[in-house]
C-alpha cells in the first residue's frame, strides 16, 4: 500500500463580482497505487473543480484561489500548490494524467491520432521519432484498438466516441503516469461502450499499478470501479469510506437519498409507485445553509441540531467517515 | 453554469436592465463610452449650435473672407465667401448625421427582413435570396453608389436611399447566419408543434433573439453611411451646394488647401470623430453582448 | 384491449440521402429508421430504448410529424397522417405534444413563461382571450409543481429541473392525448431526475395520457413504461411488456444492454456481457441481422436474411432466429 498523492484541506474559491465564492471546502484524501478512489456528486458538488485543482488547471489567481496541500509522493514530497508553473507543466501528463468526459473536444481535429500520441511522448521524453512511433503502436494496441499500426494515420473525426475515449486513454497512459484522473470519462458514451471502457481502465490499472481518481455521478459505475468512495455535496465531503460500505450501508441521508432516487433494473415493470426523490435543489455556494449544508432538503432534519455549526466529519468505524450529526440515531431507527 | 450566465446576459428585460451584465460590460468599455460622449456632443452641437452662433450659414461677409479659426466671432473661421465655417459645419452635420442614421435604419430593415426570410426558409427561397445578397456584394460599393448617383437626382433623400440600397447586405448575412443556427433549437420545434405560423416563428420567436448582432451591425452601418455620404458628396455626386454636408465642404476646401487649410481640417475632423465614435460604440456593443468576454 | 391503439406505425422508414447529387442522382443513404411497426395502446406508456445511432429520436420525430417519412404509414387514432386533410391535421397536432431533452434550448430565452405557455393556446384555442390564456398558463404551472406567480419570469431564472417542468406544462396546456418525451431526464441531476419522473408518472395517470418515452436509460424505462421497444440500427429488435422484457429478454442485444447497465448493489451484480466493437455505420449495415457483428451468439445463418420481428408469446416480439438461447434477465429469479 503506497500512497502516491495526499490532498490536505484543499479549499478552492472563485472570484465573482468582487467576492470570493468558496466552491470546495476542506477536501482531504489520499490516492494509493493500484487503487481507485471515486468522487461522486451532482453538478455543483465541487467534484470536477477538485480534480482540476489537483491538475492546477483552474484559471490563475485572482480568478480562482486554491489553498491547502496537494502532495505528490515520490523520492521527495512535492507540494503541487507551491511549485512553479513550469515545473507543474513537466509533471502534468508525465506523473499525473487526466481524461475528460468529451473526447472529441480534447483531441485536436487537424492532427492524426499518431501525431498526437507521439507528440505527448516526445514533449516529455527525449527519444527518437521511431521509438516514439513504436510506443504509440504499442499503446493503441494496449487500449484494445485492433490494427494499431494502421490507426496512426487516422483523424479523430473518423473514430467513434468510444474509440476516441480509448485514444485519450492511450495518450494519458503514454508516459506511464502514477496517477490518472478520470473526469466522467463514460458519461457521454452508450452503456455498452461504457462497459468496455470501464473494463479497459480496470485492466490497465492492474497492468500498470497506477492510482486512479474517478469522478462520476453514477453509483452504478462507482460500484464497478472504485475501491474507496467519497460523496460530495455543496463543495464538502459528506461521506467517505470503502465503496462496499458506502453503497451497502450509506450513513449520510444524502447518499442514501441519491441511491433511492435512481430506479432499479431489478424491479422494472413492477409499478412500484413513485421514486423517492430529494426535494429542492443544490444550494448556491454564495449562500450555504447554516450547519449541515444538506439539512433543508433532508427528511431527518432536527432543528436546533442540524442547522447549528459545526458539523464534524465523524468516523463511524472502519474508516467510514460521515458528515451528519444524526447518523447514529438514523441507523438505529432503520434497524 | 456557463449557459446560465449567458442566458442572464442575453436577457436585459424589465426594470433590472441597468443591472444586467450586458449593460455593465458596456459601461466598463472605455472606448465605447468615449464614443457615446463624442456622438452626444456632436449631435448636440449640430442641433443646438446653429442657434447659438451669431451668423447664419448662408450669410456672406465678403470682407471677412478666409478668416482663420478663433478670430473674432468666427469659431472655426470663414470660407472663400466669408461664410461662418462653424455654422456651415453644424448644419452640414445635421444633414450628414441624418443621412447616416436614416440610411442605417433603412438598410437594417431591408437586411433584417431578407436575412430573416433567407435564414428561416433555407432551401430554394433562402439560397436565391442569399445569392442575390452575394451578387450585390460583388460590386464595389463606391462604384455602385456613383453609378446610381449619376443617374438619379442627387439630393439628401436620394442619397439616403442609394446608400441604404448598397449597404444592407452585411446585415442580411449576419441575420441569416444567426437565424440558421437558431432555427435548429428546440424552442422553434416547440413553436411548430404549438401550431405557430411561419410569421409568428420568424418575428416573435427568432427575431428577438437576434437583436444583439443587429444592433451591432446597425451601429457600424451608421459609421459606414456617414463615410459613404462624404465620399459621394466629395466627388460632387451627393448633396449639392449651397446645402452643406461634410463631404461637399471637403470638396470645396481642396482648392484652398495651401492658403486656408482649416477649411479641409475642420470637416475632416468632424467626419473622423463621428465615424470613429460610431465604430467604438459598435465594438463596445459587440463585446458587451458577447457573454464570453466576461469569462476569465 | 380491443380498443384501437392510439398510435400505429406500419413499416415506417426514414432515410436521409447523405449528399444529394447535383442532378438529383442517388448518393449513399442513411437508413435512420428502417421499417418500424409499433402500436402504442391508449393510456399506456411505451418506452423506446436504444443507443446513439439507433434511430430512436428520428422515429419519434417522424411520429410527431416533424419529418415526412420516406415510406410507411403513421396512424393516429385511426387517421393516416399522410392522407389527413389540413383541418384534420390541425386538430391532430393539438392532440400530439412533445417534451424536449435540453431544458436550455427548448425555451425561448426572450419570452416570459406566460408568453411561452400562451403560444400553444393562441394557435390551438384561438377563441381564448388574453387574460384567460394567462390564467390557464398559471393553472398549468401549478399543476407541474411551480408557483403560479412565477409566470412573469424568464427562462434564465429557473434551474434545469424547473425548466423541464415548464416544458411539460407547455405540452399539456392544450390537453393533448399523446405526449412524446425525448430523453427528458438525461440532462438532469439524479435527485432532480426522480422529481421529474414522478411528475410524468402522476400526470400520465391523472390525465390518462398515452406516452412515447424515448431514452437510453434502461432503469428509467423500466420504471415508467408499460411496454418497451428496443431499437438497434433503425429497427425494433424486441418489443414486450416491461416486466416480460426485463425478466425474459429474447434478443441478445437486449440481454447485453441489461447486463451492461451498472448497478450499485452488489447483490444485484449481474454477469457482465461486454460487446465487441461499436454500432456499425447506418450507411452500410451488415447483411442479414444487423446485430450479428457484435452478437456473442451469432451463427452462419444470421448473415443470410433480416430476421422478422416475430410474436413469441402474447405481447412479446423479438427479431432473432435463435429460439434456442436462454438469455440472462435483469431481474432475480
Amino acid at each position: 500500500m503506497t500512497r502516491v498523492l495526499t490532498v490536505e484541506n484543499l479549499n478552492i474559491g472563485f472570484r465573482s463580482e468582487g467576492r470570493e465564492l468558496p466552491v470546495v471546502h476542506d477536501v482531504s484524501f489520499t490516492l494509493e497505487a493500484g487503487k481507485t478512489l471515486a468522487l461522486v456528486g451532482e453538478s455543483g458538488s465541487g467534484k470536477s473543480v477538485t480534480s482540476l485543482g489537483i491538475m492546477r488547471l483552474l484559471p490563475p489567481p485572482p480568478q480562482s484561489r486554491a489553498r491547502g496541500k496537494i502532495i505528490l509522493h515520490s523520492d521527495e514530497d512535492i507540494d503541487l500548490l507551491s511549485i512553479s508553473e513550469a515545473r507543474m507543466r513537466r509533471l502534468r501528463g508525465d506523473r499525473i494524467a487526466m481524461i475528460f468526459q468529451e473526447p472529441l473536444t480534447s483531441l485536436n481535429p487537424v492532427y492524426t491520432i499518431g501525431d498526437q500520441i507521439i507528440e505527448a511522448i516526445r514533449s516529455h521524453r527525449a527519444i527518437s521519432a521511431r521509438k516514439a512511433r513504436e510506443r504509440a503502436v504499442e499503446l493503441i494496441d494496449q487500449v484494445g484498438i485492433p490494427d494499431a499500426a494502421a490507426r496512426l494515420t487516422t483523424y479523430p473525426h473518423e473514430l467513434s466516441g468510444g474509440m476516441r475515449q480509448r485514444i485519450m486513454i492511450a495518450i494519458a497512459l503514454a508516459l506511464e503516469p502514477e496517477i490518472l484522473i478520470a473526469d466522467e470519462p463514460t458519461t457521454a458514451l452508450d452503456v455498452t461502450v461504457q462497459a468496455q471502457i470501464i473494463d479497459l481502465l480496470r485492466r490497465l490499472q492492474a497492468e500498470t499499478g497506477m492510482a486512479m481518481l474517478f469522478i462520476t455521478h453514477d453509483f452504478g459505475v462507482v460500484a464497478d470501479i472504485a475501491d474507496r468512495t467519497i460523496v460530495m455535496y455543496a463543495g464538502q465531503m459528506v461521506e467517505h469510506g470503502q465503496t462496499e460500505a458506502v453503497l451497502e450501508t450509506p450513513l449520510m441521508p444524502y447518499t442514501s437519498g441519491l441511491m433511492r432516487a435512481v430506479p432499479e433494473l431489478e424491479t422494472a415493470g413492477l409499478n412500484q409507485g413513485e421514486l423517492q426523490s430529494i426535494e429542492g435543489f443544490v444550494p448556491n455556494p454564495a449562500s450555504l445553509p447554516n450547519g449541515c449544508a444538506f439539512h433543508p432538503r433532508c427528511t431527518h432534519t432536527l432543528s436546533g441540531i442540524c442547522d447549528v455549526p459545526p458539523v464534524p466529519f465523524e468516523d463511524a468505524g472502519n474508516g467510514h467517515l460521515v458528515r451528519c450529526k444524526r447518523w447514529q440515531s438514523i441507523l438505529e431507527n432503520a434497524e | 453554469m456557463t449557459a446560465a450566465v449567458e442566458q442572464r446576459a442575453a436577457s436585459s428585460t424589465g426594470s433590472d436592465w441597468l443591472k444586467s451584465r450586458t449593460v455593465k460590460r458596456f459601461i466598463r468599455h472605455r472606448l465605447a463610452i468615449t464614443g457615446v460622449i463624442m456622438i452626444s456632443l456632436i449631435t448636440f452641437m449640430c442641433v443646438v449650435g446653429p442657434w447659438l452662433l451669431p451668423y447664419n450659414m448662408l450669410e456672406i461677409h465678403i470682407r471677412d473672407r478666409f478668416t482663420p479659426p478663433l478670430t473674432g466671432d468666427y469659431l472655426f473661421g470663414t470660407d472663400e465667401m466669408g461664410r461662418d465655417l462653424a455654422a456651415r459645419l453644424f448644419m452640414a452635420g445635421r444633414i450628414s448625421l441624418m443621412v447616416g442614421v436614416a440610411a442605417m435604419l433603412l438598410s437594417t430593415l431591408i437586411g433584417t427582413v431578407i436575412g430573416l426570410v433567407a435564414g428561416y426558409f433555407g432551401k430554394v427561397t433562402g439560397t436565391l435570396l442569399m445569392r442575390l445578397t452575394d451578387s450585390f456584394l460583388c460590386f464595389p460599393q463606391v462604384f455602385l453608389l456613383l453609378t446610381l448617383a449619376a443617374f438619379l437626382q442627387p439630393n439628401a433623400f436620394m442619397i439616403t436611399l442609394i446608400i441604404a440600397a448598397t449597404s444592407w447586405m452585411e446585415v442580411a448575412r449576419i441575420v441569416s447566419a444567426e437565424i440558421r443556427s437558431l432555427r435548429e433549437r428546440d424552442f422553434v420545434t416547440a413553436a411548430k408543434i404549438s401550431g405557430a405560423s411561419h410569421t409568428w416563428i420568424m418575428f416573435r420567436e427568432l427575431l428577438p433573439n437576434t437583436v444583439g448582432p443587429i444592433i451591432v451591425a446597425a451601429t457600424l452601418t451608421v459609421a459606414k453611411a456617414i463615410l459613404l455620404e462624404a465620399y459621394v458628396s466629395f466627388l460632387g455626386y451627393g448633396i449639392q451646394p449651397p446645402l452643406p454636408s461634410w463631404g461637399n465642404m471637403l470638396n470645396n476646401a481642396q482648392q484652398f488647401l495651401d492658403t486656408a487649410p482649416w477649411l479641409a481640417i475642420v470637416p475632416g475632423v468632424a467626419i473622423t470623430a463621428a465615424v470613429t465614435s460610431f465604430n467604438f460604440i459598435g465594438d463596445g456593443l459587440r463585446d458587451a453582448l458577447d457573454a464570453r468576454s466576461d469569462m476569465p | 384491449m380491443n380498443e384501437l391503439p392510439l398510435i400505429q406505425t406500419a413499416d415506417l422508414k426514414q432515410h436521409f440521402p447523405l449528399h444529394k447529387g447535383l442532378f438529383g442522382g442517388q448518393g449513399p443513404v442513411i437508413r435512420a429508421v428502417d421499417g418500424v411497426s409499433i402500436d402504442i395502446p391508449r393510456r399506456s406508456v411505451l418506452g423506446l430504448v436504444g443507443e446513439s445511432g439507433s434511430g430512436k429520436s428520428t422515429l419519434g420525430r417522424a411520429i410527431m410529424g416533424l419529418s415526412r417519412p420516406t415510406a410507411g404509414t403513421m396512424t393516429f387514432d385511426g387517421i393516416d397522417m399522410a392522407r389527413a386533410s389540413s383541418s384534420e391535421l390541425k386538430s391532430l397536432r393539438r392532440r400530439m405534444q412533445m417534451v424536449f431533452q435540453d431544458p436550455f434550448s427548448s425555451l425561448n430565452p426572450r419570452m416570459s413563461i406566460a408568453e411561452t405557455l400562451s403560444v400553444p393556446l393562441r394557435f390551438h384555442n384561438p377563441g381564448l382571450s388574453r387574460s384567460r390564456r394567462k390564467d390557464r398558463a398559471a393553472e398549468m404551472l401549478e399543476r407541474v409543481g411551480l408557483p403560479g406567480q412565477y409566470i412573469s419570469r424568464f427562462p434564465h431564472e429557473f434551474s434545469g429541473g424547473q425548466r423541464q417542468r415548464i416544458g411539460i406544462a407547455r405540452a399539456l396546456i392544450v390537453q393533448p392525448d399523446f405526449i412524446m418525451a425525448d430523453e427528458v431526464v438525461s440532462a438532469l441531476d439524479v435527485s432532480v431526475q426522480a422529481q421529474v419522473l414522478n411528475l410524468f408518472g402522476r400526470l400520465q395517470r391523472d390525465l390518462e395520457l398515452t406516452m412515447l418515452f424515448i431514452t437510453h436509460d434502461l432503469a428509467v424505462v423500466g420504471h415508467i413504461s408499460d411496454f418497451v421497444a428496443v431499437m438497434y440500427l433503425g429497427r425494433v429488435v424486441e418489443f414486450a411488456s416491461t416486466r416480460e422484457l426485463f425478466s425474459n429478454p429474447r434478443h441478445p442485444y437486449t440481454e447485453a444492454l441489461l447486463s451492461a447497465a451498472p448497478s450499485p448493489k452488489s447483490a444485484n451484480r449481474r454477469k457482465r456481457i461486454v460487446l465487441k466493437g461499436d454500432i456499425p455505420s447506418p450507411l452500410n449495415p451488415p447483411s442479414g441481422c444487423q446485430f450479428r457483428t457484435r452478437c456473442p451468439y451469432a451463427v452462419e445463418d444470421c448473415s443470410h436474411e433480416v430476421p422478422k420481428l416475430r410474436e413469441l408469446s402474447p405481447e412479446h416480439k423479438a427479431a432473432c432466429i435463435r429460439d434456442d438461447l436462454s438469455l440472462a434477465p435483469a431481474t432475480q429469479q
